[in-house]
């Protein structure tokens, strides 16, 4: 068996159920029908990844801890997810009385709906994105945008002050960080001049030297806006240790507090697919999408490195969550219009500087240059170490 | 395949139009809105404008509901209370409706057959935005920027 065959053989597969139904059907049907099928796909092959992480999470959390995680149910405590599934499926559906039960229902629908949408887009191997359009990257972020209504219908519809609470600070910081995030694509986007997201992958296929991949993390500018990306992903997913919305010391569980049950592991489940869709973009977009790191290893298949790809990642977020505590409401806000938004900007003036100097060394220098001016300036003028003052409290009228 | 398509997504956004229109709750009313602003993103890409559609949900969806859910969370105190019908949104709804059927029917060069249109991809928009409307693009960018100036200033707090 051919080395291409093996990379091809999901979509020969999906090519061979669908030559039972070609002729039998009217054309439109096997479109459908072929929709039908990538839909089935993404989902079987995310919630399974979904099952997997929450155990992984947990025993890696275990190790960082000092202790051993779950470990009881199943070898190794694989089958964890397992009971926690049928745990919540038996759970009692309690909805508070005076809560807007509409949109209380409609809330975690929403919520996994935008995941599962956004996870459409990214190219999982060669020839392998479900749902192919030309406006890839864009739908990937209007998708996301709509995250935020649904949470607002969670912390509406529960009519508790803590969900309302925890709803308002999940989309104001959403909304600060979807600009960094959205503003470090755009170097991406400019360089490659398209937002097809196969397209962006296809550019980063060449190697350097015969050894180098051309991924644009390897670039001044692609490895600023890569970090930049990565922060803004763990904010938007609502990770550690900016899960301030649902910081459970100060406001219960924040916009999730009077879900229980199934509808509470949907909000799981619609938290960590928008994890795998960060993370599958940031790989898309900054480490070569499916292509092999060294040009003699691509007779492994496409999605197995897209997926050792995104389990590095996946586990970068594991880690960092077992690593730092929770950061201040207002130092996350400061830090994502200070900081975060002028670095974003200075990667798109420094990705210009690169592709215009014809991607020469002098282009290299000037554009790390301009990174290193601007990081060292705004370290200048953001530190407030120095300033030692009596502390002064503030209290709302 | 169009046509059913199009029923479809007809009657999905006039239920969710009438819905915002007629409902008796703030809320529920927005929040009807923003589905029916999918619906309207969906009749953008059954056209084959599928950049139009995406920044229909990016803007209407994304933002302005959003802006629309806060503005009546934060200024109304009345939110989960019924209102009445009134007569004067009527007389207004009419008007403009009107008002766009004979601005649609004045209009004769409106291709009837969608598909023989050619789909103008993202790049093409981009790049006609970026020379022959490049003046337009920079002023309302002046706007933009000085509208959330003005809400910064707006809302500082003063130095204690």
């Amino acid at each position: 068996m051919r080395a291409e065959d093996v990379d091809q053989v999901f979509v020969h597969l999906k090519g061979w159920v669908l030559s039972f139904l070609v002729g039998h059907v009217p054309d439109w049907l096997v479109q459908i029908a072929s929709s039908l099928l990538n839909i089935a796909m993404l989902l079987g092959v995310f919630l399974t990844l979904f099952a997997l992480m929450s155990v992984f999470e947990r025993k890696i959390l275990g190790r960082i801890q000092n202790r051993y995680g779950p470990n009881r149910v199943g070898p190794f405590g694989l089958f964890q997810p397992v009971a926690d599934g049928i745990k919540m499926l038996i759970k009692e559906d309690i909805v508070p009385a005076r809560a807007d039960k509409v949109v209380h229902f409609l809330a975690p629908i929403g919520m996994a709906a935008a995941a599962i949408l956004a996870l459409g887009v990214i190219p999982y191997g060669n020839n392998m994105t479900a749902f192919v359009i030309d406006g890839g990257i864009l739908f990937f972020f209007a998708v996301g945008s709509t995250t935020e209504l649904a949470v607002f219908m969670a912390g509406w519809g529960s009519n508790n002050k803590f969900s309302l609470l925890g709803a308002m600070r999940a989309i104001a910081q959403m909304i600060s960080y979807e600009l960094p995030l959205i503003i470090t694509v755009l170097p991406v986007v400019m360089v490659v001049g398209s937002l097809n997201p196969d397209k962006i992958v296809h550019a980063q296929k060449y190697y350097h030297f015969g050894f180098v991949p051309n991924w644009f993390v390897l670039t001044p500018w692609g490895a600023t806006a890569f970090i930049l990306f990565f922060v803004s992903g763990l904010v938007e997913s609502n990770r550690t240790p900016f899960d301030v919305p649902e910081g459970e010391s100060e406001i219960v569980a924040g916009h999730m507090t009077e879900y229980s049950g199934f509808k509470y592991a949907t909000f799981f489940m619609a938290e960590y697919l928008g994890m795998f869709a960060v993370s599958g973009l940031a790989v898309t977009l900054f480490l070569g999408g499916w292509h092999a790191p060294l040009p003699w290893l691509g007779f492994i298949p496409s999605y197995v490195w897209f997926f050792a790809k995104l389990s590095v990642l996946l586990f970068v977020f594991i880690w960092v969550r077992g690593t730092l505590p929770r950061i201040r409401v207002d130092h996350m806000m400061n830090f994502a219009w200070k900081f975060m938004l002028p670095m974003a900007f200075t990667c798109f003036v420094s990705a210009a500087v690169w592709h215009y100097n014809g991607r020469r060394l002098s282009g290299w220098l000037w554009s790390f240059a301009i990174i290193a001016i601007v990081y060292v300036t705004l370290s200048l003028l953001l530190d407030t170490r120095r300033k030692f003052a009596p502390r002064t409290y503030r209290f709302a009228e | 395949m169009n046509s059913v398509a199009f029923a479809v997504i007809a009657i999905f956004t006039l239920v969710f139009a009438v819905a915002a229109a007629t409902n008796p709750r703030l809320m529920h009313a927005a929040l009807s809105f923003a589905v029916m602003f999918v619906g309207i993103a969906a009749f953008f890409f059954l056209l084959g404008a599928e950049f139009v559609g995406l920044v229909q949900i990016f803007v209407y969806v994304g933002a302005v509901a959003v802006l629309i859910v806060f503005t009546i969370l934060l200024t109304r105190r009345d939110a989960e209370e019924r209102h009445g019908f009134k007569w004067g949104g009527v007389v207004v709804a009419i008007g403009v409706f009107v008002g766009l059927v004979w601005a649609i029917l004045k209009t004769n060069s409106l291709p009837t057959l969608p598909y023989l249109v050619k789909a103008v991809t993202v790049k093409e928009i981009g790049t006609t935005l970026m020379t022959q409307d490049v003046w337009p693009l920079m002023c309302v960018g002046v706007l933009l920027t000085a509208a959330l100036i003005g809400a910064l200033v707006l809302v500082m707090e003063d130095e204690p």
